[in-house]
């Protein structure tokens, strides 16, 4: 019966091409725009570290009180100096690292090579099990190096690649800022998006490398300056990158590790027992105001998806719902045209199930016609979506075969749906009255 | 024309009225919502900067290697602008800490009093020597540059107030909205004065996103030189014509000079590149936008054809006996012309309601701008004339149609 179906809905088709041709167009852009305008927000709202960000968080601390608060009662959301120090020392959580972004130089080996610019994230030890950082070469230090501010390094397989020609490098030194540190790890191909562990600093999505993972106390040590935000309520009492550090400033980001929920509210407690304490001793003139975020809750709170990408993939959203009203009013009156045929074969005993089963068939067709060209348009979308959106973004956006079958399911439902109202009215034709009319 | 007549023969054509009315409803609210969007951000696009763009680039210039003193980062960033300025190409270079356009930067609160709970402004921090505005372009209008020996320099997260300061016409206005602001003193997060001594015409500031609205244009310049270990910008004006050469020529010289710096190559460059920077977002969803309303009102316009067609199709028969009763061609015409009136009329009338709903939803979810009426005004415009133009081709084929159609059985 289906090859029957297949056959009359071609033979229909066939009869108008040029209406044919609209229909397919309109799903095939519809569902193109909806699907190109979907990649890019699929790179950009998905979860860096699915199986573990329930159990990420990130503490804020309100140490600026009421005056450095944002209109809605938020504390600041980087850490200061004095703040993050005490919460390491502390030590509750399960792992837990301070960090900040350092944009260091680094000297090749070989005589005539230029220093090159690197970037990364001065960091403890904690940082590389608590966000599953993978090694290809060696593992992060030990909490000794951390104690004993070790000149150790863990770098980045570009960087092993730029330096050691991408050989097993453990063991071998690295001249940084004319300091030498000796590599402990390589990292293997790490470029989580967003910069979940830092997107105060790196603004969330990042083009740039991180190269580089020092020891943070090593860091601090040799003065080597943050590079990313430092915002002040008040200007430091010293200058330099020591009064920096004496200061209230926030430059550093703060991640916590905390397994369930008695953890969480264990932690939550101990904050606000850290910021009574310190109202008690008087320095901060205001109750506890902390925050306890989850990292899909910080990443929301701290808008990572850029708005633009929203607004984008609902406005595409809205051409796919008026191209599939399109196309249900173009189905409507190709069917009811259709009605003295409906009529003959009703009145020849074929039930209203054939009916339905006819049109929606020719629907389908149509559907899967489009989707086959949405499809193609997609793909050329995707592939010009860097022409158009800037490139830390537009890189991410990807056509895999998830997307390749959510085009062709999408285009071929909802040309379905559109055509379910459509044979529904061709269904209900009376087929006395139209034999009598003809 | 009658309009009774069409309204009881799209009774009997409810279903397809109704996609119609809401195909051209939805196309109104998302074509309105979407050029709205669009001029906005090609506005922006266009938004001088206040320098000599044509003819300006901007070195970022990093130190590497083992660290400098700030004397010995000084002395070198002294004869790195000797270097630059006599260079042929050059007109002039000067050191600075950012430059405009950038993305982000150093920008502090201002006040008129030391002791000021609420500032009065935000305003963009330049730091440069008497060669920057030279450099920049930037027109003074009123009081003077700074002299040489009013540059002092600035190590790694010192604390300087500068005694003299230049500023922005914008953000002199924001200060002293009544009378002149030369000789007027500013506090800029700071116990001790500035006194402006000078103001510039135009200087952009360093981000264009939506918080900096409203400090468009409000910078201020200290007499500064920044010697911070990790590095400066240095800010260069070539000779008209002469920027491609200029640019080829400036690393060379400053990597001749010393070669413990890098260059970074994804930093600064000619103004045309760091604008195109700077709005690349700007300007990709400008295209989007664009893209998506012409396809839009293109398969509207097709839809309300073949949709037409149909209509005229199944009404050859009621067309000729009309035309045989004595309608003549002109009746027929004006006949569908009313009856896509109609449809549009409504379709238009509910896509307002739309428009409105969804800018208002954009405003307070995703904090845009209230959309101006007359983006609504230009829509049901656009939309009534497409709806007109569409039709037309359809209904002069019905025009078309012979009074001897309605001997005819179908």
């Amino acid at each position: 019966m289906f090859s029957y179906y297949l056959q009359l809905a071609l033979r229909s088709l066939k009869r108008s091409p040029g209406l044919t041709v609209l229909m397919v167009l309109a799903i095939g852009f519809g569902v193109a725009a909806s699907m190109t305008t979907y990649s890019v927000f699929r790179a950009v709202s998905g979860d860096p570290i699915p199986w573990k960000s329930s159990k990420l968080f990130v503490p804020q601390i309100d140490m600026w009180g009421p005056k450095g608060r944002s209109d809605n009662g938020e504390p600041p959301d980087a850490m200061d100096y004095a703040d993050a120090m005490a919460l390491q020392r502390a030590h509750r959580a399960k792992l837990q690292s301070a960090m900040y972004q350092v944009s260091p130089s680094v000297v090749p080996t070989g005589a005539g090579k230029h220093p090159i610019n690197v970037s990364g994230h001065a960091v403890y030890s904690e940082f590389f099990p608590m966000v599953d950082a993978p090694f290809r070469y060696g593992s992060g230090w030990g909490d000794d190096a951390d104690r004993q501010r070790a000149a150790v390094v863990v770098i980045s397989s570009k960087l092993n690649e730029k330096l050691f020609g991408g050989a097993n490098s453990v063991g071998r030194s690295v001249s940084i800022e004319g300091k030498d540190y000796r590599v402990v790890g390589v990292l293997d191909d790490w470029n989580p998006q967003p910069r979940f562990y830092d997107v105060v600093n790196t603004g969330g999505f990042s083009s740039g490398n991180e190269d580089v993972f020092l020891p943070f106390e090593r860091a601090i040590d040799v003065g080597m300056p943050n590079d990313g935000n430092t915002n002040c309520s008040e200007i430091p009492a010293e200058s330099g990158f020591v009064g920096l550090q004496h200061s209230s400033c926030v430059w550093l980001a703060y991640m916590v590790e905390l397994d369930d929920a008695a953890a969480v509210s264990a932690y939550r407690q101990y904050l606000d027992g850290y910021a009574r304490d310190q109202q008690q001793a008087g320095r901060f003139g205001w109750a506890p105001n902390n925050r306890l975020r989850s990292l899909p809750d910080w990443l929301d709170s701290e808008k990572v998806v850029p708005s633009d990408t929203k607004v984008s993939l609902l406005v595409a959203l809205g051409l796919l719902i008026v191209c599939l009203v399109n196309t249900a009013g173009l189905l409507l009156a190709k069917f009811l045209r259709r009605s003295s045929e409906i009529g003959v074969r009703r009145a020849l005993g074929a039930q209203r199930t054939a009916i339905y089963a006819q049109f929606l068939t020719e629907a389908g067709i149509i559907g899967l016609a489009g989707g086959v060209l949405g499809l193609l348009l997609t793909g050329v979308g995707v592939a010009s979506v860097s022409w158009v959106l800037p490139k830390d973004i537009a890189s991410l956006a990807r056509l895999d075969a998830p997307l390749l079958v959510l085009t062709l399911l999408v285009a071929t439902a909802a040309t379905l749906l559109a055509g379910l109202y459509p044979t529904f009215r061709a269904s209900r034709v009376q087929p006395a009255w139209q034999l009598k009319s003809n | 024309m009658q309009i009774k007549p069409v309204l009881t023969a799209l009774r009997r054509h409810k279903a397809g009225t109704v996609l119609v009315v809401l195909q051209i409803a939805l196309t109104l609210a998302i074509v309105c919502n979407a050029m709205f969007i669009l001029h906005a951000r090609l506005s922006h696009l266009s938004e001088p900067t206040g320098v000599d763009e044509a003819n300006l680039f901007v070195i970022a210039n990093q130190w590497a290697g083992e660290q400098k003193s700030k004397q010995e980062i000084d002395a070198q960033v002294r004869a790195d602008l000797i270097a630059l300025q006599q260079l042929p190409g050059v007109l002039d270079a000067a050191p600075s800490n950012s430059y405009p356009l950038r993305g982000s930067g150093w920008d502090n609160f201002v006040g008129l009093k030391p002791d000021q709970l609420q500032p009065t402004s935000d305003a963009a921090v330049y730091l440069g020597d008497e060669h920057l505005l030279r450099a920049l372009g930037v027109k003074l209008v009123a009081g003077r540059n700074f002299r040489a020996d009013e540059i002092g320099t600035l190590g790694l997260r010192e604390e300087v107030h500068p005694a003299q300061v230049i500023v922005t016409r914008a953000l002199a206005e924001r200060l002293y909205p009544h009378g002149s602001a030369l000789g007027k003193p500013l506090y800029s997060m700071s116990a001790t004065p500035s006194t402006i001594i000078g103001i510039v015409d135009r200087l952009q500031t360093q981000s264009v996103d939506d918080w900096q609205r409203a400090y468009a244009y409000q910078s201020m310049i200290w007499p500064l030189r920044l010697d911070w270990p990790s590095g400066l910008y240095y800010i260069v004006r070539a000779r008209p014509g002469q920027l491609a050469a200029a640019m080829r020529e400036a690393p060379k010289a400053l990597l001749a000079l010393d070669s413990q710096r890098i260059i970074d190559p994804s930093d600064g460059g000619s103004f045309a590149q760091i604008r195109q920077r700077a709005y690349d977002s700007d300007r990709g969803t400008a295209i989007l936008m664009g893209i998506i309303s012409a396809v839009l009102l293109v398969i509207t316009a097709a839809g309300i054809v073949g949709l037409t067609s149909f209509w005229v199709g199944q009404r050859r028969k009621q067309i000729g006996v009309r035309r045989a009763l004595g309608a003549r061609q002109r009746d027929i015409l004006s006949y569908f012309l009313t009856e896509n009136l109609l449809i549009s009329l409504g379709g238009v009338l509910l896509g307002v309601v739309l428009a409105v709903s969804m800018n208002v939803w954009l405003v307070v979810r995703m904090g845009a701008q209230p959309m101006s009426p007359l983006y609504l005004a230009a829509g049901v415009l656009l939309l009534l004339l497409l709806g007109q133009g569409a039709v037309l081709a359809p209904a002069m084929k019905a025009s078309r149609v012979p009074p001897v159609e309605a001997t005819r059985s179908v």
